[in-house]
């Protein structure tokens, strides 16, 4: 069955184009679907309510998105939004932080308290000291750094002490130092038509790398348009330590070892350049640097890549030809692309890959994206709002420039760690976490920052479920709405979608509801807006703060997306640096200083890094660290999708936890022959810093010396209090991760390339992670 | 004889995403446990021809009921309508045969 477009095969008796119908006893809506579940995708759904409650979830066939596809996460919507265990009420803590102890309260003492601490520390501290953070791929993008800025008036807005940033956040920074812009690979998702259109072209090839896209979704890239696009022809080339699905599909599938990735992309293109597949025009007209870029590639021969990453140099020869051939190629390049130091000069390679083949904004190859309607979808929303000297107290500010020059509008979560542990340059005094649950997923080396968290005086968490982080560290903890209780929207990239509420869950309220109640009690000139439907009015409203030209703002209200569902602008189009839409000044070429691609950074010369990609070993590992190696032999890599669970969520929900219910790491049958272990047996997987349980499966398409385990992983159905907090640290792979090593820019971390040693969970050995922790001051 | 139904999985793109699981457990509102078409993987697995193999193929339980309920309102079978990779159909048994004679890497379930 061929997946273009297939709308007029949809049943229209049934499937009605109105936002709004009645079938039967239920009350149907055609919408969206963003946080909770959280996801980096918005898929459009219909919503079977029934005093208001939602009872059903089906995927939408008439939206050219998903066409009526959806996951397990949002097909089991009901069970997660009427689960018994979620939280209903504000609560404030009335026992010891860690005792789990409770007091019901309503939510004007909850923004009372909330006030009083923020007015406290404004004056006897700064607004600087307030932190807020939120964890990826929940719909508060723009929500808590607008709170944050507007209402704290703090700079400090953060991922949840995501070590090196190291989500998204290089390969965007390097994007825009690069070419203004990020790029994505084009499915045909900014067309209505889809594949239909006459304008559009397969990507002949598609190189994946740093993602299983089938799962992760990253992006606001649907995984499965992928096979879409090979059902139609297209071909892949992957680089990944395990033959996932994809991979097994692959024309070229590149078992890298993890954190190798910049060297394979390096010698690809050294055989590029040096057999003469670069597209000539492209690079006369539209790069700057070539020649620096093809001496550098001269120092990465494919034979000296191949033993760096432990694959041959055919393999890399034979990908890079293909992908140079293809015409167009695309990439989908996802988060394992930041997870290493050196993420910056692998994105940095990709990115030069796809300019010199000429595939940079062509259909079918590497668009380049920006919000449809140019709405104020992110971390920078509200950052207008913060004067120009609390601007500079941002954290991160005075070790990166690229912090310093609004490269990126987040604060750096290795240097907020710090700032908590040493009161340098400032103390922090508040913490405001908004769906993000660090100690159980995000935050690497997660006892230490558990113990940092519980530093800080004043907490408030605001979350779907009570979560081992507020167990933890929480003062107050306020309850959100899932996607189905709020009105909201998603635009990530193309093209507007509308979120409705629907129905209602006790007294929770929308993270949109939140923001907006706190911030008329803490700056009401920055919060104008009466309810929630005005707000998301305005923001729908927001384009062109931070672009000039492309693309235009709307002046559509939040009713009027309502009734549309999925609304597609018109200016979308291909070859825009041709057509003078990328710059603001309107001239042709790309947002940069010389308007071209810049394969040479000028921007980093003047900083003093490297202007050029590079390789740089992990900082452990067989190589750069030979005698932790002879204790710790293996490659570790962390962090593998799974269908069930978007990263710690989820693992209340029966439907979803039956599929999935232990965490696994992944051995080579070999390694587990070594070591005296069978599929399902409990591992310990351990390093210089800590150690974790996790349950073994067998991969035989591992290189024998490379392990592969879950992260996410807590235990709501254990004893939450503490000693144990939920088991949040037994089976935890963040207990090997380590904070404050990055990259030169502070950008990128090796969560995905550490070193440890396997072996049984035994009687004699067996222990409890969690207690070490929380109470006999960690390993 | 009355036309019998059946599903036709197409298994060369099944990328084992569970999802026509949960929605079949949805539509029966099937306890923990139980499934009206349950998942079932090999691989990945080196093959002699040095290819890896990674193959995943949902079977219908004698809880499938074809979706006599959803069909009956004109609408598919959940797990047909919410197949990530599109890999599933509903038809007429003949009809499926036809199209499974022509499409290596097919299964042809007829679950009543
Ligand atoms: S990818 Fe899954 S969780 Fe995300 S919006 Fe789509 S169906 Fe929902
Ligand atoms: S046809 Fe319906 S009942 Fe049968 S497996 Fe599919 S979803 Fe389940
Ligand atoms: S929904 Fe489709 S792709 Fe997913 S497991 Fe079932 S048959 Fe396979």
């Amino acid at each position: 069955m061929v997946r273009k477009n297939e709308l007029e095969g949809v049943n229209k008796e049934v499937y009605k184009t109105d936002w709004q119908w009645q079938e039967g006893e239920y009350t149907v809506t055609r919408t969206n679907m963003w946080t909770a579940p959280g996801c980096h995708n918005g898929c459009s759904v219909l919503y079977y309510s029934k005093d208001g409650k939602v009872e059903k979830v089906e995927g939408d066939p008439l939206s050219p998105y998903n066409q009526g596809r959806l996951c397990m996460r949002c097909l089991d919507y009901a069970e997660t939004a009427n689960h018994p265990d979620r939280l209903k009420y504000p609560l404030k803590r009335a026992g010891e932080r860690g005792e789990n102890k409770w007091e019901r309260i309503s939510w004007d003492e909850a923004y009372d308290i909330i006030v009083e601490q923020v007015r406290a520390i404004q004056r006897d501290f700064g607004p600087e000291s307030i932190v807020s953070m939120q964890g990826t791929g929940r719909n508060i993008c723009w929500q808590t750094p607008y709170l944050s800025y507007s209402a704290f008036g703090s700079p400090n807005f953060v991922l949840g002490f995501l070590s090196g940033d190291a989500c998204y956040l290089p390969r965007t920074t390097i994007g825009h130092c690069f070419m203004g812009d990020f790029m994505v690979a084009d499915i045909s998702q900014h067309l209505e038509r889809r594949m239909e259109d006459p304008e559009y072209v397969l990507p002949e090839y598609l190189l994946i790398v740093g993602n299983n896209p089938l799962i992760s979704n990253g992006d606001g890239f649907f995984g499965h348009w992928v096979v879409d696009a090979m059902k139609e022809g297209t071909k892949l080339i992957t680089l990944d330590p395990s033959c996932t699905w994809l991979a097994s599909k692959s024309e070229h599938w590149l078992r890298v070892r993890p954190g190798t990735d910049a060297a394979v992309i390096l010698a690809m293109l050294n055989v590029i350049i040096n057999e003469d597949l670069y597209d000539h025009d492209f690079v006369e007209n539209w790069c700057d640097g070539f020649e620096e870029l093809k001496e550098r590639v001269q120092e990465y021969p494919p034979a000296k890549a191949a033993e760096i990453a432990w694959i041959t140099p055919e393999e890399i020869i034979e990908a890079a030809r293909a992908f140079a051939k293809g015409n167009p190629s695309a990439i989908q390049w996802g988060l394992k692309v930041d997870q290493t130091v050196c993420g910056i000069p692998l994105a940095h390679g990709l990115l030069s890959m796809a300019a010199i083949c000429g595939d940079i904004d062509v259909p079918g190859g590497c668009m380049i994206p920006r919000c449809a309607y140019d709405i104020s979808d992110s971390y920078g929303c509200g950052l207008w709002n913060v004067p120009e000297d609390m601007m500079m107290k941002m954290l991160g500010v005075e070790t990166s420039p690229l912090h310093a020059l609004g490269f990126d509008p987040t604060a750096n979560g290795d240097t907020v760690l710090q700032a908590i542990e040493t009161d340098e340059p400032y103390p922090i005094k508040m913490l405001f976490i908004q769906s993000t649950n660090p100690i159980a997923n995000m935050a690497a080396d997660a006892p230490r920052v558990y113990r940092a968290m519980r530093k800080v005086p004043f907490n408030v968490v605001v979350d779907v479920f009570m979560t081992p982080t507020a167990v933890a560290c929480a003062d107050v903890v306020l309850p959100c709405g899932m996607s189905s209780e709020r009105n909201s929207g998603r635009v990530w990239w193309w093209p507007l979608r509308s979120i409705v509420k629907v129905s209602d869950y006790y007294e929770c309220k929308s993270d949109e509801q939140i923001i907006l109640e706190l911030g008329k009690r803490l700056n009401p000139d920055l919060f104008p807006w009466k309810d929630d439907i005005e707000l998301m009015t305005w923001w729908v409203q927001s384009g062109n703060r931070f672009h000039a030209g492309w693309p235009a703002k709307t002046d559509e209200t939040f009713q009027e997306l309502v009734e549309k569902v999925i609304d597609w602008p018109e200016d979308w189009a291909y070859r825009k640096y041709e057509k003078g839409m990328l710059r603001d000044d309107g001239e042709p070429g790309f947002n940069t200083n010389t308007g071209k691609c810049e394969l040479y950074l000028t921007l980093f010369e003047a900083w003093g890094f490297d202007p050029l990609p590079y390789y740089e070993e992990p900082p452990e590992s067989p190589y750069s660290t030979p005698e932790l190696v002879k204790e710790y032999p293996l490659v570790l890599t962390t962090g593998a999708r799974t269908w069930e669970y978007f990263h710690s969520e989820e693992r209340q929900v029966p439907r979803l936890r039956e599929s999935h219910p232990d965490p696994l790491t992944d051995l080579h049958p070999e390694l587990a022959a070594e070591i005296g272990v069978r599929e399902g047996d409990w591992v310990w997987v351990e390093n210089m810093r800590g150690k974790c349980k996790q349950r073994v499966r067998l991969n035989a398409s591992l290189h024998p010396k490379v392990v592969r385990s879950e992260h996410g992983w807590w235990f709501p159905e254990q004893e939450a209090a503490e000693p144990n907090l939920y088991g949040v640290f037994d089976s935890n792979i963040n207990n090997l991760t380590v904070q404050g090593v990055t990259g030169p820019t502070l950008y990128g971390a090796p969560y995905a390339n550490q070193i440890c040693k396997v072996y049984p969970v035994t009687p004699e050995n067996d222990c409890s992670p969690s207690e070490i922790v929380t109470s006999k001051g960690g390993f | 004889m009355a036309t019998k139904y059946g599903l036709l999985i197409d298994y060369e793109w099944c990328t084992g995403c569970h999802s026509c699981e949960t929605a079949c457990k949805v539509e029966l509102d099937l306890k923990t446990g139980d499934f009206g078409i349950k998942l079932f993987a090999e691989g990945p697995k080196l093959y002699p021809n040095g290819k890896y193999e990674y193959l995943y193929l949902p079977v219908p339980t004698s809880l499938c009921n074809l979706c006599e309920e959803r069909v009956a309102a004109g609408k598919l079978p959940t797990c047909v309508h919410h197949c990530q990779s599109a890999c599933m159909s509903y038809g007429p048994v003949e009809e499926l045969a036809k199209k499974a004679a022509g499409k290596p890497k097919t299964a042809l379930f007829v679950p009543r």
